[in-house]
């Protein structure tokens, strides 16, 4: 019994010893079930509770310690918030670590509770003790909201200035947190930095630096100030080279390799020093190439200093050898076995590939082979790369790859990868045949992945791909035979199933043997693809056009398209059931228009001009705009007097038919059009001169069509009698809102000088309304080392180009 | 850095230390997503993922992940290297760490992060000092229960409450 009397002598009567935090946690792990440690948990928090309304000293420390495990289990302790603050007012240690920990686990700006604290943190600023000074540093830089920041900075500045390291160190990234609370209080500390790099404490020199870097990323000012007044660089310079070349370090020494983490944030700050300046840039040169060769590369840490440099060459003005050195840094990181090294060198790669191009290229094939890794991550970063070589050279060997991981890859890349196909493939097709296969691939293996609006601009570019449409349709019609499930596939499939349905039966597929379809055959797909479950109502509206135009192509079964369109002019779909109704009145009441209304649809041209495409606004009644043309879903035009080539040219031959040349290879472009122009009416216009200023002369000649009285031909002639040559000429036009106006890829983008030449360029304008022709241009070129921009208006149109 | 994790194979959260202001439902929200994400990752995928806006290095040592939250400019790479030096602080502290000594002693295990970075930067490059100024601070923690020591050398003055 005398045990037990001893025992209770310092205890109160009432309760029991608190449970050590020990025992608690012990205690809670063997719960079982959650429902078991919810149960300990509310026991505890009672008796936790009663002794903290008893103002129990003693254990208050334990008990705090009890909250703050049962908070990281996910329950609530912000009862214990006031008894944390009292902890941190405690002069013993023991309580004051508690405390503190508390207050930064369980307080935050966000309650007033907090600011209680401001006093204790003052004091403790001020203790004796440098362990407690620590605790309240530690504590404000983590979590001093900005009013305690702006009472408390004096305390902090003045411990910058201590000779004390370990609180010279503490007091450094408190300033951090300081600044970043409240900017405005960045002046204060810059007395107190002055002599910060001096030290010999790596503590201290690494936390400077980090100072250093957050006043200079904050504040231009402040940025020029340590360039010029404190000559910031050559001090990170000296100090980095000691650490390279100095010997072994046992203290700060890790793989070989002393204080990475502060070279690393040297480096960092040397990024930031010499951004967009010259001289500090130059400055660094020698240091950086230093540790970009003599920098242990086989381990994770060398490898963390390499990179950082890389991103400072990079990023700094620095010289070309420089910047290959960094490439070829981050293409031997491609070779590399560890994956995290390769993946830091593809973001890094994804970030210079413009500006660094060729650089890059080198490293092309590694880059590819990084799309078979298996991190999902290193693999996106190598597609997008990969998408970004990509170039006139290289794209057969690159879409070849490229398709092939579009085959193999996740279902999340299948998307980004087909627009980035079709995207290197119209800009860089080393031909049609190979464009269109390479469309077809893309919509065979990841076709329900293509995006919605790749249809339309699929649509288009088959289009214009006149002299492979039956090559096309056979191929789409073979690839949706047996699977019409994936939508843009159907989808771009039927537009052309019904647009050159009559050259799929009538075989006339000249790359590849033609195959032998009937008309009912080719109805029965796209009936097929109307009834399925799987189609969605888009697909079934391209599926009932299809049906429809078919009518005037096929000869056999037009009975057959005229009972498809009367069953769905009851659809329960809405979109279909108008379709069908306007069809079925087409058949009765205007069969007479029929033919004309589901021609065949023209090439459609996307304005070529070598420059962005503009919109001239005239200041007046009419709206003028540039015309870029695309492709209504729907397929049907709804003016009889088509843009047709095919009559313009007097033909409906195929091959004959102007192909819409890329922008680069401008130079054949023009000479080909007036070739084949050739069977147009060039008699009886006079030509005009639509623009002579400053040595630069336009002039206009027209052609009417023999066949479309609306449509004027106007080829520009633009000639150049200066002495310099004049480069990137770009010509744009605009016409009153009731003309149309298409403009074709100019000859060249270069007027040579002295009338030596000329870029010749082809308008084509329809005028149905047959209104008097003007015309709004706009010219920009570079002449003489400048640029020049010019608008004019064009009224002198002889009556006899509109009329 | 942004905020560090400690967590379980089984998604028990051991350590979390938040380097800028965040509610408690946000901070609750955050660590079950994340957790979710990094517990999913494959043993051959790279220590780098993206979550939200934030780059996030994670590793794992026996039973613990290891995981921090670092902005778009900071180095993933030196990154990696700041968590293997804390786990060599606790590893040299606790002789041989292992999850339970992380989880009986949780509070020390903060002790010593905060003594090895302050507001999600590095205070010290050194282990030496780190690791000193955590055995000083130790030795001035009172002696909790006076009646003790008049009969029982089972607490140590090392021992928090």
């Amino acid at each position: 019994m005398g045990y037990w009397t001893m025992w209770s002598i310092d205890q109160t009567w009432r309760m029991p010893a608190p449970i050590r935090l020990r025992e608690l946690i012990r205690t809670i792990r063997t719960a079982r079930t959650q429902a078991e440690e919810r149960e300990m948990i509310q026991k505890e928090c009672a008796a936790i509770r009663s002794s903290f309304r008893e103002e129990d000293n003693t254990y208050r420390c334990r008990n705090v310690a009890k909250l703050l495990y049962m908070h990281m289990l996910g329950y609530p302790a912000h009862f214990g918030q006031l008894e944390c603050l009292k902890l941190i007012a405690s002069q013993k240690f023991t309580d004051k670590r508690i405390g503190y920990l508390g207050a930064m686990l369980l307080l935050d700006e966000r309650q007033d509770v907090h600011l209680l604290m401001t006093n204790c943190i003052k004091n403790d600023l001020n203790h004796s003790t440098q362990y407690v000074q620590g605790l309240a540093l530690c504590t404000l830089g983590c979590m001093g909201s900005s009013e305690m920041c702006r009472d408390l900075a004096g305390e902090v500045e003045k411990l910058l200035k201590t000779s004390n390291s370990y609180l010279r160190k503490k007091a450094a990234l408190c300033a951090v947190h300081v600044i970043r609370k409240v900017p405005e209080l960045m002046e204060m500390f810059l007395p107190a930095t002055k002599n910060l790099l001096n030290e010999k404490n790596h503590g201290v020199l690494h936390t400077s630096v980090v100072l250093l870097t957050e006043m200079c990323e904050r504040s231009p000012d402040m940025l020029a100030h340590f360039r010029k007044n404190e000559k910031l660089v050559p001090q990170l310079v000296r100090i980095l080279k000691n650490l390279i070349m100095s010997g072994y370090s046992p203290e700060h020494d890790v793989s070989g390799i002393s204080d990475p983490f502060l070279q690393v944030r040297i480096l960092r700050l040397l990024r930031i020093l010499g951004r967009n300046d010259d001289d500090s840039s130059e400055a660094m040169n020698d240091i950086l190439a230093q540790v970009a060769t003599n920098t242990e590369t086989s381990k994770n840490v060398g490898n963390a200093i390499l990179y950082e440099t890389v991103l400072t060459i990079m990023d700094i003005k620095s010289e070309s050898g420089l910047r290959v050195l960094a490439i070829n840094i981050l293409g031997r990181f491609l070779l590399n076995n560890d994956k995290n090294i390769r993946y830091v060198a593809l973001t890094s790669l994804l970030k210079t590939v413009q500006t660094d191009h060729n650089a890059v290229q080198r490293h092309r094939s590694t880059i590819v082979d990084c799309l078979k890794d298996l991190d999902v991550s290193i693999k996106r970063r190598a597609m997008e790369l990969s998408f970004a070589l990509v170039n006139g050279n290289n794209v057969r060997g690159m879409m070849k790859e490229l398709l092939y991981f579009l085959d193999s890859c996740e279902p999340e890349f299948k998307a980004d990868c087909a627009s980035g196909i079709f995207l290197a493939a119209e800009k860089y097709a080393p031909s049609k045949r190979w464009h269109i296969d390479t469309i077809m691939r893309v919509l065979t293996t990841a076709g329900s992945y293509v995006r919605d609006d790749a249809v339309p601009n699929l649509i288009q570019l088959i289009t214009n791909s006149v002299e492979m449409h039956a090559y096309t349709v056979q191929r789409l019609y073979k690839a949706i035979l047996g699977d019409y499930s994936q939508q843009p596939l159907v989808q771009v499939a039927s537009w052309c199933i019904g647009e050159y349905g009559d050259l799929l039966v009538s075989g006339q597929c000249e790359e590849e043997p033609p195959i032998q379809v009937t008309e009912d055959e080719v109805l029965d797909i796209l009936e097929s693809v109307l009834i399925s479950n799987m189609s969605a109502s888009v697909t079934r509206g391209y599926a009932l056009t299809a049906i429809m135009k078919l009518s005037t192509r096929f000869t056999c079964t037009v009975n057959r398209v005229k009972k498809v369109v009367s069953v769905y002019s009851s659809s329960i779909d809405v979109e279909l059931q108008q379709r069908a109704v306007e069809y079925n009145a087409l058949f009765k009441k205007y069969d007479h228009m029929r033919p004309a209304l589901l021609e065949r649809m023209p090439v459609m041209e996307k304005v070529t001009t070598n420059g962005p495409t503009e919109i001239v606004q005239s200041n007046g009644e009419t709206e003028s705009a540039v015309l870029e043309t695309k492709p209504p879903p729907s397929g049907l035009q709804p003016v009889s007097q088509a843009n047709d080539l095919l009559d313009l040219l007097g033909g409906s031959d195929l091959t004959s038919v102007i192909p819409t040349a890329p922008t680069s290879k401008p130079a054949s472009a023009g000479g080909e059009l007036l070739d084949l122009l050739g069977d147009l009416n060039l008699t009886g216009i006079p030509s005009i001169t639509a623009y002579n200023k400053n040595g630069l002369k336009i002039d206009f000649t027209f052609e009417r069509s023999n066949t479309n009285p609306s449509v004027t031909v106007i080829t520009i002639q633009a000639s150049n009698s200066t002495e310099l040559d004049m480069t990137d000429f770009v010509f744009q036009a605009a016409v009153p809102k009731t003309f149309q106006l298409q403009l074709l890829s100019p000859s060249s983008s270069v007027i040579p000088a002295f009338n030596s030449g000329t870029i010749t360029q082809v308008i084509k304008v329809l005028n149905p309304q047959k209104q008097q022709l003007r015309m709004r241009i706009k010219l920009t070129y570079n002449h003489k080392g400048s640029a020049v921009q010019d608008l004019a208006e064009v009224n002198n149109f002889p009556p006899q180009s509109w009329q | 850095m942004r905020f560090m994790l400690l967590f379980s194979r089984q998604g028990k959260l051991r350590l979390q230390k938040w380097y800028l202001a965040t509610a408690d439902r946000d901070k609750k929200k955050m660590v079950r997503e994340l957790m979710q994400v990094v517990l999913a990752r494959k043993p051959k995928m790279c220590s780098f993922l993206e979550w939200r806006d934030l780059k996030v290095v994670y590793k794992r040592y026996a039973s613990l992940y290891f995981c921090c939250a670092i902005e778009g400019q900071d180095n993933e790479l030196i990154t990696l290297e700041l968590i293997h030096r804390y786990v060599e602080l606790l590893d040299k502290y606790f002789g041989s760490v292992c999850e339970l000594d992380i989880i009986f002693n949780f509070e020390k295990a903060y002790f010593i992060l905060d003594e090895f970075v302050m507001g999600g930067e590095i205070q010290d490059t050194s282990k030496k000092s780190v690791l000193k100024a955590i055995e000083q601070a130790d030795l001035l923690q009172e002696v909790r229960h006076p009646q003790t020591h008049l009969w029982s050398p089972q607490n140590t003055p090392m021992e928090t409450p």
